[in-house]
């Protein structure tokens, strides 16, 4: 045989049934929930402390105490400071990775079997009792606060803060990003974190998952002889404003001088993760922009060389979080690029999509399942959603056939209902001098500029 | 914890390794080819990764971006990289789709050159010129990837130049570039195909010998120049770089042993000590206690050639100058080399470096790629089942003899970038200076 004669093409074999791990829940005495999935492949456990503290309960004024208590979880307990803490966790082989998102406020450790139960008590002990030394809130807060400087000069964090205030109303949690800005987080002191704290963790709000080589009976005994004796009040749940900041097409420009790219951002309040149109809505996007194969993707990329890449995305929030479609390209070509992603998106809301796109995006959906699962990190974290966003415990069992029934008429009709390209607010991250008059031209709506701190420039 | 591992060579050089595990239904394929930016010609900087991105541009029997479409409908996942001394292509795909994942790398590693075209490189050149902008031009400290390898490795190593390459270099790159490095590179003799995951053994070798058993072997692969490197600078060589940066940043580098030479692992246990997680001595000493610094990490590159590099990485707090953040960092290196370390902070450091790398081998995917690894580098994917035990070997001795002999004032190259004054150009703010000791 030649070089030049290809065997041809395989065709697949019938696929292997998979499962997602089996897992139980239970309540303990204390009202704590558990989750445990047995997970054996290897030595390996994830247990992540899951409480309903994320950065929509941050009290007004001070956005990002959510996410400075759950980082200053470590900093101090009764019997250690935050430096022994850290000694103890890590020599047993894990360290505390603690923070906040939207929703929820996760304290997870990853550790080998044979240390868990020694893991697992100061977890607890770090959950159930810190006492957020002032020195390490303060330096926390500092050390938040450069995370900000930072950021004025990064571009794509930069335009990701910059797309939430331009999206979202003043006033809304979702205008401001979910560690707060600057002028919030110089509010939350250690009586803030300390409140919060008090507030928000309680074992009735706390749900703990473990995931790996330990059976139900093991990591219930466990659980309950770490966080059974733990005592706290009830924890109502907050609600948050998810209102647009405008319902016209506005562009804004973020002045970063010199910047050889800009960095754009096209999107507008999306959709709650308990949509009943959820299924609809991925598969829509990720034609759109989901994937490699993607149309936005294959038009800036590989058709036209704007960018490195290009996707888009739905940013899944209890409330309505963002769509938006996020790339960086070439200074110059900045209102090209505009220009096509708008153009995308009416396509695909007036004509719909292809077989042959439908099914490229149902079959990677539903083929690269089992791969999402491969660690005990990832199945503990599927889990804390299945939790924080109030999903039925036969969600991931179902999960793949409810992919596989969407069909065009299904896509087109999320694409109608969920992209609106005239409340599209679009963001460009790059140098005025290079964008702002070709995005005039473009006419696609007022453009406004803007310092890196978000002021209009004159 | 041990890994099941097979290998067998084909008759054209290629070297397969096997690691069964059939506990989820999927598997990974992963191919490392031995070649990187190393292996670049002059005038031809960032061709490797440039060529990287044709792979996924179609081959004989496939349409360009057909090969990612073909994957993702199969429900896999796949990408590419390339690294100073390596390029790795790689799938983890549902297991009944196993076959099609090698005959894709069979079909672009036989036949690529019919499917390029001048408007494909055209194409991938302007792509991979973006991905520099990116990741270097337009990212704070963002040109680090090329200035720091350029400071450690002097100019006619083969480390010395920027892997994704200078935006001429990218212009010159043409398509009998792409054939000339296809022939000598992309042989089944330097190369290296794993197989990690819930497969058949005899199945999975059979395929492999129907995909890529005609692929001829290379011929005239022109060897590196010479990598050695003494192991230490014999100095202290220090670039100052102005930037669009808010806060000042220090790399401080360290020759060290090589990836895979016994005293690496007294490298990378002190890399753990000096800037691993939050008990690490940086974060402890500088983000902790004197609070000079908002960030501190540390690692090694992992170059099996030449010379390794470990790599001190810290940020200053807001209102710190970088002389100060300097002379701190500096100051705690002193110390270390002065006084060393003791038994509990390599129990600290081993202890986190076990957990990650057991939680790592969790993925087919990550198995297969470093099964490529230690059979590209060293001939032997079953040093993967010994990563542990060596790490575990280290002792306070051996990390001192390490620490002593490595981490001196004339072993040491820094990059400290500072902010950018307002009307200065970078070239004007920017100094060197050598530091003879």
């Amino acid at each position: 045989m030649s070089v030049a004669d290809a065997v041809s093409r395989p065709t697949p074999g019938p696929s292997r049934a998979y499962q997602f791990p089996v897992f139980e829940r239970l309540t303990l005495g204390n009202r704590l929930d558990l989750i445990v999935a047995p997970v054996s492949k290897l030595p390996i456990a994830t247990v992540v402390a899951l409480v309903d503290a994320g950065a929509a309960a941050d009290p007004p004024g001070q956005e990002g105490a959510a996410l400075l208590t759950a980082r200053a979880l470590a900093e101090g307990t009764e019997r250690s400071d935050g430096a022994q803490l850290a000694e103890r966790f890590e020599r047993l082989g894990t360290a505390l990775d603690s923070s906040a998102d939207w929703d929820s406020a996760t304290a997870r450790i990853t550790v080998t079997t044979e240390r868990l139960p020694a893991a697992l008590a100061l977890l607890a002990e770090v959950v159930r009792a810190p006492n957020f030394p002032g020195r390490e809130v303060e330096r926390l807060r500092q050390e938040r606060l450069a995370e900000l400087l930072q950021q004025r000069a990064e571009p794509r964090g930069l335009a990701d803060d910059m797309f939430g205030k331009f999206v979202y109303a003043a006033g809304s949690r979702y205008a401001l990003p979910d560690g707060g800005s600057e002028s919030t987080v110089e509010s939350v002191d250690r009586v803030a974190v300390r409140a919060f704290y008090e507030e928000h963790y309680s074992p009735n709000s706390t749900t703990v998952i473990v995931v790996g080589d330990i059976t139900v009976d093991q990591a219930r005994t466990l659980v309950t002889d770490t966080f059974g004796s733990w005592a706290g009040r009830s924890v109502r749940p907050v609600a948050v404003v998810d209102r647009p900041a405008a319902t016209t097409r506005i562009v804004h420009v973020v002045g970063k001088p010199d910047a050889p790219q800009s960095e754009l951002r096209v999107g507008h309040v999306g959709v709650p993760r308990l949509h009943p149109e959820y299924f609809s809505i991925v598969v829509m996007n990720a034609i759109l922009g989901g994937l490699f194969s993607s149309r936005i993707n294959l038009n800036l990329r590989e058709a036209h060389a704007y960018t490195y890449g290009a996707f888009s995305s739905f940013d899944w929030r209890r409330a309505a979080g963002p769509f938006s479609v996020s790339t960086a390209v070439r200074s110059d070509v900045t209102d090209a690029a505009v220009r096509e992603i708008l153009l995308e998106i009416d396509k695909l809301r007036d004509a719909g999509v292809t077989d042959a796109e439908l099914t490229l995006a149902t079959s990677y959906l539903d083929g690269v399942f089992p791969i999402r699962f491969e660690s005990t990190t990832a199945i503990a974290n599927a889990l804390a959603s299945l939790v924080s966003y109030g999903l039925p415990d036969d969600y991931f069992d179902t999960y793949r056939s409810r992919i596989r029934s969407v069909t065009a008429e299904h896509v087109l009709q999320a694409a109608r209902a969920h992209l609106r390209p005239d409340e599209l607010q679009i963001v460009a991250v790059g140098d005025p001098a290079d964008v702002r008059a070709a995005l005039e031209q473009l006419s696609v709506g007022p453009v406004v500029t803007y310092d890196a701190e978000g002021r209009p420039a004159s | 914890m041990q890994v099941p591992i097979d290998t067998f060579r084909l008759p054209n050089g290629l070297f397969v390794t096997l690691s069964e595990d059939h506990t989820a239904p999927l598997v990974a394929v992963n191919l490392w080819y031995h070649v990187g930016s190393a292996n670049e010609r002059a005038g031809r900087t960032g061709f490797a990764h440039l060529f990287e991105h044709m792979l996924f541009q179609g081959s004989a029997n496939v349409a360009a971006n057909e090969h990612f479409e073909l994957v993702q409908r199969a429900g896999g996942t796949l990408n590419g990289s390339t690294w100073l001394d390596r390029t790795n292509y790689f799938e983890t795909v549902p297991s009944n789709q196993l076959a099609l994942a090698l005959w894709l790398e069979a079909d672009r590693m036989g036949r690529l050159l019919p499917a390029m075209t001048q408007q494909k490189l055209d194409t991938q050149r302007d792509v991979v010129k973006n991905e520099r902008r990116w990741s270097v031009d337009n990212q704070p400290y963002g040109t680090w990837w090329e200035k720091l390898p350029a400071l450690a490795f002097p100019s006619d190593h083969p480390f010395h130049h920027s892997l994704i390459g200078s935006m001429e270099d990218l212009s010159e790159a043409s398509l009998e570039d792409v054939a000339q490095f296809f022939a000598t590179y992309y042989t089944p003799d330097n190369a290296v195909l794993s197989i990690a995951g819930d497969f058949e053994p005899g199945e999975a070798r059979r395929l492999v010998e129907e995909y890529f058993g005609a692929i001829p072997r290379g011929a005239n692969r022109p060897p590196l120049p010479p990598m050695d490197l003494p192991p230490t600078f014999g100095d202290w060589r220090r670039e100052v770089v102005a930037d669009a940066v808010m806060l000042p940043r220090l790399y401080l580098a360290f020759r060290s042993p090589v990836f895979g030479s016994t005293d690496y692992y007294a490298a990378s246990v002190t890399g753990a000590i000096l800037g691993m997680r939050r008990g690490s001595r940086l974060h402890r000493t500088l983000v902790r206690e004197r609070q000079i610094a908002s960030e501190a990490t540390a690692f090694t590159f992992d170059l099996p050639k030449g010379s390794d590099l470990l790599v001190v990485d810290v940020t200053a707090r807001p209102g710190v100058e970088a002389e100060t953040l300097e002379r701190e960092v500096t100051t705690e290196i002193d110390a270390l080399q002065a006084d060393g370390v003791d038994s509990a902070e390599v129990e600290r450091a081993v202890a986190l470096i076990e957990t990650d790398f057991v939680a790592s081998m969790q993925a087919a995917g990550e198995r297969a790629d470093k099964l490529s690894l230690f059979a590209t580098y060293f001939g032997d994917p079953r040093l993967l089942n010994e990563q542990v035990s060596l790490y575990r070997a280290m002792t306070p001795d051996r990390v001192n003899a390490f620490i002593r002999s490595r981490l001196g004032p004339d072993n040491r190259v820094s990059l400290l970038y500072v902010p950018r004054e307002e009307g200065t150009e970078s070239e004007e703010a920017a100094a060197l200076a050598v530091t003879g000791v």
